[in-house]
């Protein structure tokens, strides 16, 4: 195992996670470090969703911890309320289920995923009702920040489509784009490559190195496509059960009997491949 | 196709057995008070008539489906010389129900010709300048046509009134469209609010001695402040549920003003509200001591259709405002959050966007809205009561808001005109009224599910040059 690399970005502690008598996530630890992707892999059904749920505040962690380190504080993310760590601390998230706005454009989708830096900036809508030149020149750059996204994504032909006639393809890394609009310190993407032929989860790979290179964006990633795990993923933590089996490199984690037990040995190949 | 005719006459007949068996408890027989005691007044006649029309009608149907054109258009013909011939026919009611009928079946039988005719043209270079022209235009020359209304011919007493109806309508339409087109939250109770803002005004002007503008911001502000009060907890609430308890508390506030004797005065309501001053100037033929009326300020003769003129303004004025607002928002991230509810909650959440404070700015500034158009109601009929504040005012103004087009702008516009003006110029049908609205919506739901207007304008775009329409 490599050395530790400088102070984690997310420190889970203990998190338990019950939903009555079923025990989904059991007194699971990890870290994950700013521009790392950090993969979450397991059979269906390990709690890999249930941990994305609780560090996005869509459940409340039954036990545990949930450190986020911001720039100058840091934030105990078991005690926000859903929408404030997507505000406040800077954690945005995509879907397993693409959830996009549908009958809004693309771009109107990137406007919105702005919507905390561009209400401040109207003044909650004072100053954007009255015209002035300050809200006119945030939305300017908002536009701008989305157009380069659009770019990156190659959807900027498609800007003023409604996003829901978009492609299944586009649609994911639309999703992508407007949680990078946030402006996370941490993103975490539950099953990005889900639905990709192998041509768009190549340009996945792409896109999320250059999330770690360019933005230096802490990447959490659920994911079943092993070709995306392995390729870029700096650091793999391996659930079954709700507990954690296995964490480490890519290619320790690939050949550790553990692992390859939960699979059930009938899926070494989605291992090794 | 003449093979398939044997089993068009079954349809046609299994159509007409089924309408002799529904109407013969509403149209055959009628009971009759006769002193001591009811009997049956039978109309066998009528039915039969009926019967027969049906009968006709759902063959030259089936016929025009089958591509038959011409027959069903001859059917149709046949039909209209039928209804509008001086035969003698029981009730007048029937020489339009076959009448319509045949004019229906002539509309199907060449709807496919005037389809593709308009499709044709729409594609035609001048028709796609056309279209452009009057998809931009189209909002303008209304707004042209409702200001230059109270001069031209139109502008008698009964219209003008029905104008001020169907703005009144627009404008709460407007209102309520904030609400349920762009947030998506199913109000059922925004009369409430309505309800507010007319009391506010009546209250204030009658034992404060406030005029109208002054109290205008006020019962705006009235109205939106019980929108925070009573949106703050009912707003956890999702889809259905929202919708039952907004018309709860539409009903309670009723109830309310109802019972709360001392204040609202009850069943009884509130009279000799004051109307609209013009810059302090009374509109009636004698001005109250210490003031003066209009008349004598402009220096014209008296004539009571000025104040109604005056009130349209009014209305118009309120609705155009609630209309710019609206756009205004719509380009603002509050309101681009508010669609973004619309659509998905969850991924809100996921964005950092607070959905309760935003869900509340919705339902706020929606019911800010309705309590202008509330105390301008008050203005202008000068008394009010808890009877013009019933549950079926929020189905109408639901009911417009839907058909329009839901966020549609215009699409309000339109079904306001269609909902609110057409009972009223069909006040000639009687009983029959409220069956052609049914019929009105009905047809509106068959053939623009998605409401009259379903295009969406984005609120900003990247390539401008593409642009299609106006709004």
């Amino acid at each position: 195992m490599n050395a530790p690399l400088g102070p984690p970005l997310i420190d889970v502690e203990h998190l338990t996670m019950r939903f009555g008598g079923l025990l989904a996530v059991d007194d699971v630890s990890f870290v994950a470090r700013p521009q790392e992707i950090t993969a979450i892999i397991g059979p269906n059904g390990a709690g890999k969703t249930t941990v994305f749920n609780c560090i996005t505040g869509f459940y409340k962690p039954t036990i545990g911890r949930l450190t986020l380190r911001g720039g100058d504080r840091d934030y105990l993310l078991e005690r926000m309320q859903g929408h404030e760590i997507g505000q406040r601390a800077k954690v945005a998230r995509t879907f397993q289920n693409i959830r996009l706005f549908p009958a809004m454009t693309v771009l109107e989708n990137l406007m919105v995923a702005q919507h905390n830096k561009l209400m401040h900036a109207s003044g909650w809508s004072v100053f954007g009702l009255l015209g002035l030149r300050r809200y006119r020149r945030a939305e300017e750059e908002g536009v701008e920040l989305a157009r380069g996204w659009l770019e990156r994504i190659a959807l900027i032909d498609d800007a003023d489509r409604p996003a829901g006639e978009l492609p299944y393809g586009a649609q994911r890394r639309l999703e992508i784009a407007r949680a990078m609009c946030t402006e996370p310190r941490l993103l975490c993407l539950d099953e990005p490559a889900a639905g990709l032929n192998p041509h768009e989860s190549a340009a996945l790979n792409r896109l999320l190195v250059s999330i770690r290179e360019r933005d230096g964006v802490g990447v959490l990633l659920i994911e079943h496509d092993m070709s995306v795990v392995m390729n870029i993923s700096d650091h793999v933590i391996v659930l079954d059960y709700g507990r954690k089996i296995a964490e480490g490199p890519p290619a320790e984690v690939q050949s550790d009997p553990a692992v390859i037990r939960a699979y059930l040995g009938t899926d070494d190949e989605a291992i090794n491949g | 196709m003449a093979a398939r005719l044997p089993s068009m006459l079954k349809d046609a007949g299994l159509t007409a057995f089924v309408a002799a068996a529904l109407g013969v408890f509403v149209v055959g027989f009628r009971t009759v008070d006769v002193g001591r005691g009811l009997t049956f007044d039978y109309h066998l006649v009528d039915l039969a008539i009926a019967v027969v029309t049906i009968f006709f009608g759902r063959l030259g149907l089936s016929l025009a489906a089958n591509g038959l054109r011409w027959p069903a258009m001859v059917l149709g013909a046949a039909m209209i010389a039928a209804g509008a011939s001086p035969l003698e026919l029981p009730s007048g009611f029937l020489h339009w129900f076959v009448a319509l009928g045949g004019v229906l079946l002539v509309i199907r039988g060449a709807w496919p010709w005037a389809n593709d005719a308009m499709s044709v043209a729409a594609r035609s270079p001048a028709g796609v300048v056309l279209g452009r022209a009057g998809a931009k235009w189209s909002g303008w020359l209304l707004l042209a046509a409702a200001v230059a209304m109270p001069f031209t011919p139109f502008g008698d007493q009964k219209t003008m009134d029905l104008g001020v109806l169907i703005l009144t309508y627009v404008m709460l339409g407007w209102g309520l469209n904030i609400v349920v087109g762009l947030a998506g939250l199913l109000d059922l109770g925004y009369v409430a609010f309505y309800a507010v803002g007319a009391y506010s005004y009546a209250l204030l002007s009658t034992q404060h001695g406030l005029g109208f503008w002054t109290v205008l911001p006020l019962a705006g502000m009235m109205a939106a402040a019980f929108g925070i009060v009573l949106g703050f907890p009912v707003l956890r609430l999702r889809g259905d549920y929202l919708a039952i308890v907004t018309l709860g508390f539409g009903e309670i506030i009723r109830l309310v003003i109802l019972n709360w004797f001392d204040l609202t005065n009850g069943p009884a309501g509130i009279g000799s509200i004051p109307g609209p001053t013009l810059f302090g100037a009374v509109f009636a033929e004698t001005a109250p001591a210490g003031k003066q009326t209009v008349s004598e300020m402009l220096g014209i003769p008296f004539d009571g259709i000025h104040r109604l003129i005056f009130l349209y303004y009014i209305i118009l004025l309120l609705a155009l405002i609630t209309n710019l607002f609206t756009q205004r928002m719509r380009r603002l991230p509050v309101g681009r959050a508010w669609e973004a509810l619309r659509e998905d909650e969850t991924a809100c959440r996921a964005l950092g966007i607070n959905p309760t404070n935003t869900k509340l700015t919705a339902f706020a500034v929606g019911a800010m809205f309705a309590g202008f158009a509330g105390s301008f109601f008050a203005a202008k009929q000068r008394f009010i009561s808890p009877e013009s504040f019933v549950f079926i005012e929020s189905a109408i103004i639901l009911a417009i808001v839907v058909l329009g087009g839901m966020g549609s702008q215009i699409g309000v516009v339109l079904a306001a005109v269609l909902l609110i003006g057409l009972p009223e110029w069909f006040r000639d049908l009687g009983n029959y009224r409220m069956l052609a609205f049914g019929l009105a919506m009905v047809l509106i739901m068959v053939f623009r599910p998605r409401g009259l207007v379903a295009h969406r304008e984005p609120s900003l775009r990247l390539h401008p040059a593409n642009r299609g329409d106006g709004r």
